[in-house]
């Protein structure tokens, strides 16, 4: 009902049933682009990225673990942005970086915070003692600083990409649990839910075909925004050296090994920097723009220019 | 209000408790015996001695008790303020965090200071000139703080410092009360790029709360009773935008904490972040854990120090039966 409900406001023209026409379609990419431009902007950028993660085999010109060359070249015609520390070119981890950075920005967060919105969802609908329990457990995770939470469990797992990963799930939850619990607690309140009881629907239909859709406005603004939490959080602890082995093309690993040479190798940090950077820009505006999108659509008001 | 507090207070302790749970659980389960570890070190290598020996240092240690009483006996002498002997420094763990604690403590409340300083006014004019050149500059500014991640400014600080001004963070740390200006010359840096980081999304709230408040009728009175502007914006608007901001910078504690580990690390700052670091490199697990436990308790100490402080600020809850 409520899917229905927003492709009605979007005014894709489904009120009559069906798929809308070319001419609807284009008509809400325009008026999509006129509202947020900046949204536009940052999807195109993420686009790019994304691009430049799936082809890196094909853009990169050599192998970014392949530490055969001169090492502190400055950027050149054969290496673009250079070499580091032990002769690796730079642009192709850059490359290979985009890559590392999106899949372990993608699947931490798709696992971290769908984990946690059941997580809370469940817990929230249930209430009681499992209420309170799962609530004591949240505050406890979110009582750490993030970065301090993650590298603690970096100490206990050791160096790995997929350890970064899980680390990274873990901090999702408690946020992820918290603000779905809260939604689900309003919409509990809600009359269609006490209507669904009264009617003798399980508690489990209840969740799956009342509660569940109603949040996914929620979770899908969770999603993006923590996406570029995430890369961020991969970075930093990569630049601590606790991330993923520095062997791998992580645009934080990058930055590491170029605080030590920053005299003498600028353009070491200067690349990984600019690339993360940017992704983070773009990922913010992309999801900003969601943000004001769901915003309008379930509450039907101009949402704040930003 | 007693009963808010109360609340509060109720929900502090458990999760206190979590905090110090969750650093013990995670230290033990690191692998590696750290009994092992220490009798191999030590060099007593052969066969049947180095059992014996291993025996030995587990009881030393305490590892042979169940996880629950070494729980409560470390958690007895944390409170007492005994954190435990720390193997790699030889010496006690309490003692290498009074010295670390101080300096990061130093660092995160000029970061606070400077990142307040900044952000607030910035967040005001902007709002308060809303669509103008400053307006632009202002959220660009404060998108770009979002965007670039602080240790990248951290090494793009330092970069600019040691090519164009030949400084380097010095090998010696100088405290506070021994040489300010020394002291301060090496802290400014670190605290400046943090504050940049942290002051973004600050600027951004402060923005749109101002956005909302000015809008209000009482703003409009005031304004109509002819109050000249700074008052009205500085006195009637600031204190009805200053709940959610307390609050939100209550929890950027947590974003701070963290980012000061990284740039205690790219300023060669000794305080607890880079204390953590060694820590975790050298497998000095009493150390890390009681960081990280010190860590928690700041955090969490703050944001109840916060949540209390709303309770004051916010008539409504000040007054509850």
């Amino acid at each position: 009902m409520e899917q229905r409900r927003e492709l009605t406001v979007a005014g894709l023209g489904s009120e009559a049933g069906g798929w809308p026409s070319v001419r609807a379609q284009r008509q809400f990419v325009a008026r999509v682009v006129r509202r947020q431009p900046l949204g536009v902007a940052g999807g195109i950028i993420v686009l790019l990225l994304v691009l430049m993660a799936i082809f890196a085999e094909q853009l990169a010109p050599y192998d970014p673990k392949q530490a055969a060359f001169e090492i502190y070249h400055p950027p050149n015609r054969a290496f673009i942005m250079g070499t580091d520390h032990l002769g690796r070119d730079i642009f192709s981890r850059v490359v290979w970086g985009a890559r590392l950075s999106l899949y372990v920005g993608l699947v931490s967060v798709s696992v971290g915070i769908t984990a946690g919105a059941l997580w809370g969802i469940v817990t929230g609908y249930l209430g009681g003692v499992a209420d309170s329990l799962s609530q004591r457990v949240v505050d406890t995770l979110m009582g750490f600083p993030p970065l301090i939470l993650a590298l603690s469990l970096m100490a206990v797992l050791q160096q790995s990409v997929h350890n970064v990963i899980i680390t990274l799930a873990i901090l999702l939850m408690p946020t992820a649990a918290r603000t779905l619990r809260s939604t689900t607690l309003s919409l509990k309140e809600m009359g269609f839910v006490e209507s669904a009881r009264a009617l003798g629907s399980s508690h489990a239909r209840i969740i799956f075909g009342h509660i569940l859709p109603n949040c996914l406005a929620t979770y899908i603004v969770l999603f993006t925004v923590n996406v570029s939490y995430a890369i961020v959080v991969e970075a930093a602890l990569s630049f601590l050296g606790l991330g993923a082995p520095p062997d791998e093309p992580s645009w934080g690993g990058m930055l590491n090994a170029a605080a030590h040479a920053i005299q003498r190798a600028p353009w070491i940090a200067l690349f990984p920097g600019l690339a993360i950077s940017l992704t983070v820009f773009g990922l913010n505006l992309l999801g900003d723009a969601i943000r004001d999108l769901t915003d309008v659509k379930l509450r039907g008001r101009e949402s704040q220019s930003e | 209000m007693r009963r808010y507090i109360v609340q509060r207070l109720l929900l502090f302790i458990p999760a206190i408790l979590g905090v110090t749970l969750v650093a013990f659980v995670l230290m033990r389960l690191v692998p590696g015996d750290i009994a092992t570890i220490l009798v191999y070190e030590a060099g007593t290598e052969r066969a049947g001695a180095a059992q014996q020996a291993v025996q030995k240092m587990r009881r030393e240690l305490g590892l042979d008790r169940p996880i629950a009483v070494q729980y409560a006996h470390w958690l007895l002498g944390a409170v007492r303020g005994d954190f435990g002997y720390s193997y790699w420094e030889r010496r006690p763990v309490s003692e290498i965090l009074g010295e670390r604690f101080p300096r990061t403590l130093q660092l995160a409340l000029m970061t606070v200071l400077l990142a307040l300083c900044w952000a607030v006014p910035l967040g005001i004019t902007s709002a308060v000139r809303q669509d103008t050149a400053l307006d632009y500059l202002a959220r660009l500014v404060s998108i770009s703080g979002l965007s670039i991640p602080a240790f990248f400014v951290g090494v793009l600080l330092l970069f600019f410092l040691v090519r164009f001004f030949q400084w380097m963070p010095p090998l010696e740390f100088t405290p506070l009360l021994d040489d300010p200006a020394a002291n301060l010359k090496q802290l400014i840096w670190p605290a400046l790029a943090e504050a940049y980081y942290i002051s973004a999304p600050i600027t951004r709230l402060t923005r749109s709360l101002m956005l909302e408040v000015i809008r209000e009728d009482f703003v409009r009175t005031a304004r109509a009773k002819g109050l000249p502007e700074r008052l009205v914006v500085y006195h009637h608007a600031l204190r009805n935008m200053l709940i959610p901001l307390v609050t939100f910078v209550g929890w950027s504690g947590g974003r701070l904490l963290g980012g000061v580990v990284v740039m205690e690390l790219i300023f060669a700052v000794p305080g607890m972040g880079t204390g953590l670091i060694d820590a975790v490199n050298h497998r000095d697990y009493p150390t890390v854990q009681a960081i990280v436990v010190l860590m928690g308790l700041l955090f969490l100490t703050l944001n109840l120090v916060i949540d209390l402080l709303y309770g004051w600020l916010d008539p409504r809850i000040r007054y509850q039966a």
